[in-house]
C-alpha cells in the first residue's frame, strides 16, 4: 500500500467513524430527549400518556401534600394559566417550598397525574432553572424580607 | 490598595503577553534570531506578574476585604479559612483569573523547561501561547475585572454557595483548570510546529510529557469532580451527564486520544496530521467547554451567572481561536508529509482504532451536550437530552475501545499477526468468556451494557500486566509501567460502574427515633435527632446506627445544615466505607407524626470507580516522568558522546 493510499484510508475510516457517530446520536436523540413543558403546554399539546418529559413551573401556593406513607408528595405546579398535579416519591430538594420554582422529569399517566421521577428547584438566590426564565411569577413569589420582620 | 496592585499587575502580565506574541512574530518574519533571546525572560515575567495578581485576589478574600466588589459578593467574614482561600476562585471573574493564571505559569514553564523543541518551533509555541493569553486578559479586564471596588463598603459580605463550601470546591477548580489549560500549551505547540513546518517524532516527544501532565490534572479533576457531586448533592450518583459534566470530559476524550496518538508520531514518525488535528481539537473542547459553563447558556450548580454579554465575548474568543487554528490546519496540512506506514493489524492499527473511537464518543457527547441550544435557536421548543440518550450512544462504543485496549498492547510495530495476538490473549478472553458466563448465571438484575462491561474488566484487568509476560521487570521502563497501571485503573472504574449500577440497593422510609431498616446485610437504627452548630451553620443531625452482618456497629450522622448568611438548607450525606461498598445515608424532612424521612443506599463496590480514576491518573502521572526521565537520560549520554569525539 502506497502512503498516500494509507492516508486516504485513514482519512475515510476517520469519516466513517464520525458519521457512524452521528447517525448513531441521530437515532439515539429522536426517542431519548425530554422535551421541555409547563403546564400550559401540556393542555396545549396533550402529550402521550408514559412519554418522557420534563415539566417546569412554580409550586402553587398551599398545594403540597404529603401522604401516609411519610415519602410521597402530591402538589400542584403553576404557570400562570393551566395547573399540573404532580406526584413524587423521595426526598424533595432543599428549596422544594411553595411559590418557588421546579424542574420536574417523569411521566404523565392516564389519568393526568405527572409522575415525577426527579426533582429539580432553585439552586440558590441567584439561581432559576433556565426553562423558567420566561415565567411570570411575581404574583407567587413568597417574599423573603417580609418574613423577617 | 491590594486591590488595585492586584489590577496593575494584571495590566503589566497583559502587556508582557503582548510584548512575548510582538517578538516572537516579528522575530519570525524578519528572521532575527536576537529577538528569540528575550521571549523565554518575557515568559517567564508574565508568569510571575499574572500569578501575583491571583496570590493578590486570594489575599482580599482571605482578609475579607469587603471594599472589593467580588469579595462582598462571595464571602463573608465568618467562614473557615479554607473555603476564605477557595471562594477567591468560586466565583465567574476568579475563576477567569484561575485560568489565566494557570496559563501564564503554563507559559512560564515552557521558557524554563522547555529544551528539547527546535528554537524556532519554541518561539512561535510561545507566541502562540500568548496570542491566546491576550484574548483572556483582554476579556478580564474589559468584561469582567475581579479588583473592581464597591461604594459604600458594606458592613459584610453575602456569603458563598453553601454547595460549594466543601473541600471538594478547594481542589476540583483549580486542577481542573491546570488540565483545560495545559492543553493550551499541547494547541501552542501545534500552532507552532503548523508554522515553522517542524511535525515529526522531536516535536512528538517534546510535546508529549505536557499532554501527559495535563491529562493527569483533567483525570484527578474529573474523578473529584464525580466524588464530589456524589456526597455532596445527595442524589446518591457519580455521573449525571450535567453539560458542564460533559464540558470536562470532552477535552479529556480529546486529550486521550492525543495522548496516544502523539506516541505513534514520536515512535513511528506516523499520523503527523491527525495528531496536530488533535491538539486543536482538544484545547478547543476546553475552550468550549469554559463557554458553555461561564456564559450561562447552561444551567447548573456550576453557572454562576447570566450574562450575555460576557457570553458573546467568550463566544467571539472562541470563534478567533479554534477558527484561526483549524484554517491555519486547512492551509498547511497539504504540507505535512505522512511518516512511515504499518499494516491494519499492528500497534499503530490498534491506537488508530482507539483515536476513531474516542472520536466518536466525543462526537456523541459533543452533539448530545450542544442540541438543547440548537434545538431552542430552530424552534420555540425546549428540550434536555440526558443519561438515557447518552449511556445508549456511548456505552456499547465505550465497550468495543476497552476491549480493543487490552489487545493494543500486546501488538508489535507496524505489523503483526492476528494469529499471534489471539495466541497472547488467550487467558483475557478465556477470563472474559467465563465471568460472562457467570454473570449470566448467577445474576438475575443485571442489563447488558453492565453486564458485558464487567466481563470485560475481568480479561482487561488481566490483559492489562500481560505486557509485562518475559520480561526482565527491573528492566521495563517506567512509562510501559504507566501504561500498565492506567489501563488497569480503567478495569477497576469498569467494575466500580457495573456493580454500582446494577447492584445498588435503595431503601425510602419515614422512620421514628428507635426504627430499624433493613438494607441488604445491613441493620441500620434510626436513634434520635439532634440539633449541632458548625462555625457558620446550624444543623438538624440524625444519629444512626449501622450494623453490617454481625460487626462492629458503626456510628454515622447524615444533617441538614442551615446558613446563616444564605438562608438555605444543604443536606449532608453520611457514608460508610467498607472494602467491598458503601452505605449513603441522606436525612430528608420531618411531618407532623414526627418521623423523619431516610433515604438509605447499599452501593457494593462503589469505590473502585474513583480508585479506579487515581489509578488512571497516577499510571499517566508515572508514564510522564518515565519520558522525562529518559529524554534526560538520552540528553547526557549524547553530550557525553559528542565529547568523546
Amino acid at each position: 500500500m502506497k502512503a498516500k493510499h494509507q492516508r486516504l484510508t485513514l482519512a475515510v475510516l476517520a469519516l466513517v467513524a464520525l458519521v457512524g457517530a452521528g447517525v448513531l446520536a441521530a437515532f439515539a436523540l429522536q426517542d431519548r430527549a425530554n422535551y421541555f413543558y409547563t403546564p400550559a403546554d401540556i393542555v396545549a399539546k396533550q402529550p402521550a400518556a408514559g412519554q418522557a418529559i420534563r415539566l417546569g413551573g412554580m409550586v402553587e401556593e398551599g398545594s403540597i401534600r404529603h401522604e401516609a406513607d411519610g415519602v410521597t408528595v402530591n402538589f400542584i405546579v403553576q404557570d400562570g394559566t393551566a395547573r399540573q398535579a404532580v406526584m413524587y416519591t423521595g426526598i424533595t430538594p432543599d428549596l422544594f417550598v411553595e411559590g418557588s420554582g421546579v424542574v420536574a422529569d417523569g411521566k404523565l399517566t392516564s389519568d393526568g397525574t405527572f409522575i415525577a421521577d426527579s426533582l429539580l428547584a432553585k439552586h440558590d438566590e441567584n439561581y432559576v432553572p433556565r426553562e423558567l426564565e420566561g415565567i411570570d411569577m411575581t404574583g407567587n413569589m413568597t417574599k423573603t424580607d417580609t418574613l423577617v420582620e | 490598595m491590594i486591590a488595585e496592585a492586584g489590577l496593575i499587575a494584571l495590566w503589566l502580565a497583559a502587556s508582557m503577553a503582548f510584548l512575548q506574541f510582538a517578538l516572537s512574530a516579528i522575530g519570525l518574519v524578519k528572521g532575527q534570531d536576537e529577538l528569540f533571546k528575550a521571549i523565554r525572560p518575557v515568559a517567564i515575567a508574565q508568569g510571575v506578574l499574572v500569578a501575583i495578581s491571583f496570590l493578590l485576589l486570594v489575599w482580599l478574600f482571605v482578609r475579607s476585604d469587603m471594599s472589593v466588589k467580588l469579595v462582598v459578593a462571595n464571602s463573608v467574614a465568618i467562614k473557615p479559612l479554607i473555603y476564605k482561600i477557595s471562594g477567591a476562585w468560586g466565583n465567574h471573574e476568579g475563576s477567569m483569573l484561575l485560568w489565566i493564571a494557570i496559563m501564564g505559569v503554563a507559559g512560564a514553564c515552557i521558557g524554563i523547561f522547555e529544551r528539547n523543541l527546535k528554537q524556532k518551533t519554541l518561539v512561535t509555541t510561545l507566541g502562540a501561547q500568548a496570542f491566546i493569553s491576550i484574548g483572556f486578559y483582554a476579556y478580564l479586564l474589559i468584561a469582567s475585572n475581579p479588583f473592581e471596588r464597591i461604594f459604600p463598603v458594606p458592613a459584610d459580605g453575602q456569603g458563598l454557595n453553601p454547595l460549594l463550601q466543601d473541600i471538594g470546591l478547594a481542589l476540583h477548580p483549580p486542577t481542573l483548570y491546570i488540565g483545560y489549560v495545559g492543553l493550551s500549551i499541547a494547541f501552542s505547540f501545534a500552532v507552532g510546529a503548523m508554522i515553522t513546518r517542524d511535525v515529526g517524532p522531536e516535536f512528538a516527544k517534546a510535546m508529549r510529557p505536557w499532554v501527559l501532565g495535563a491529562w493527569v490534572f483533567l483525570t484527578l479533576g474529573i474523578t473529584a469532580g464525580s466524588y464530589w457531586a456524589y456526597y455532596e448533592l445527595g442524589w446518591g450518583g457519580w455521573w449525571f451527564w450535567d453539560p458542564v459534566e460533559n464540558a470536562s470530559l470532552m477535552p479529556w476524550l480529546a486529550a486521550t486520544a492525543l495522548l496516544h496518538s502523539v506516541t505513534v508520531l514520536a515512535t513511528r514518525d506516523g499520523l503527523r496530521a491527525w495528531t496536530l488535528m488533535l491538539a486543536v481539537v482538544a484545547f478547543s473542547m476546553s475552550m468550549i467547554g469554559t463557554f458553555l459553563v461561564r456564559s450561562g447558556v447552561l444551567t447548573s450548580v456550576h453557572a454562576f451567572a447570566v450574562d450575555p454579554e460576557r457570553g458573546s465575548f467568550i463566544l467571539a474568543l472562541l470563534a478567533i481561536y479554534i477558527g484561526g487554528a483549524m484554517a491555519l490546519f486547512a492551509l498547511r496540512v497539504g504540507s505535512v508529509k505522512e511518516g512511515s506506514q504499518f499494516e491494519p493489524v499492528s500497534r499503530e492499527g490498534a491506537l488508530v482504532a482507539n483515536n476513531l473511537l474516542l472520536s466518536a464518543i466525543l462526537g456523541i457527547v459533543f452533539i448530545g451536550t450542544l442540541y438543547p441550544l440548537f434545538v431552542e435557536g430552530m424552534s420555540d421548543e425546549m428540550i434536555s437530552v440526558g443519561p438515557p440518550y447518552f449511556n445508549l450512544a456511548t456505552g456499547p462504543i465505550a465497550l468495543i475501545l476497552v476491549a480493543i485496549m487490552a489487545a493494543g498492547p500486546l501488538l508489535r510495530w507496524r505489523r503483526d499477526s492476528a494469529k499471534a495476538l489471539l495466541n497472547r490473549i488467550s487467558i483475557p478472553v478465556f477470563l472474559t468468556a467465563a465471568a460472562l458466563f457467570a454473570l449470566v448465571l448467577f445474576t438475575t438484575s443485571m442489563s447488558v451494557l453492565p453486564l458485558v462491561g464487567m466481563a470485560l474488566a475481568a480479561g482487561i484487568a488481566v490483559a492489562s500486566f500481560a505486557p509485562l509476560w518475559k520480561r526482565n521487570l527491573r528492566r521495563t521502563p517506567m512509562h510501559t509501567y504507566g501504561m500498565i497501571i492506567a489501563h488497569f485503573g480503567i478495569a477497576v472504574a469498569l467494575v466500580g460502574m457495573a456493580s454500582e449500577t446494577s447492584f445498588t440497593e435503595e431503601r425510602l422510609v419515614a422512620a421514628t427515633p428507635g426504627d430499624e431498616i433493613l438494607v441488604n446485610k445491613w441493620k441500620i437504627k434510626f436513634e434520635a435527632i439532634e440539633p449541632v452548630a458548625g462555625p457558620n451553620w446550624t444543623a438538624l443531625e440524625a444519629r444512626v446506627t449501622a450494623q453490617y452482618a454481625d460487626e462492629t456497629i458503626h456510628e454515622i450522622a447524615p444533617q441538614n445544615r442551615m446558613f446563616a448568611s444564605a438562608q438555605m438548607q444543604t443536606s449532608e450525606a453520611a457514608l460508610l466505607t467498607r472494602w467491598n461498598g458503601q452505605l449513603y445515608v441522606v436525612l430528608g424532612d420531618s411531618d407532623e407524626q414526627g418521623r423523619w424521612q431516610l433515604r438509605i443506599w447499599w452501593k457494593p463496590f462503589v469505590t473502585l470507580i474513583w480508585y479506579g480514576g487515581v489509578l488512571i491518573a497516577l499510571g499517566g502521572l508515572l508514564a510522564m516522568i518515565g519520558r522525562l526521565r529518559r529524554a534526560s537520560h538520552q540528553k547526557k549520554q549524547r553530550a557525553y558522546a559528542e565529547a568523546m569525539i
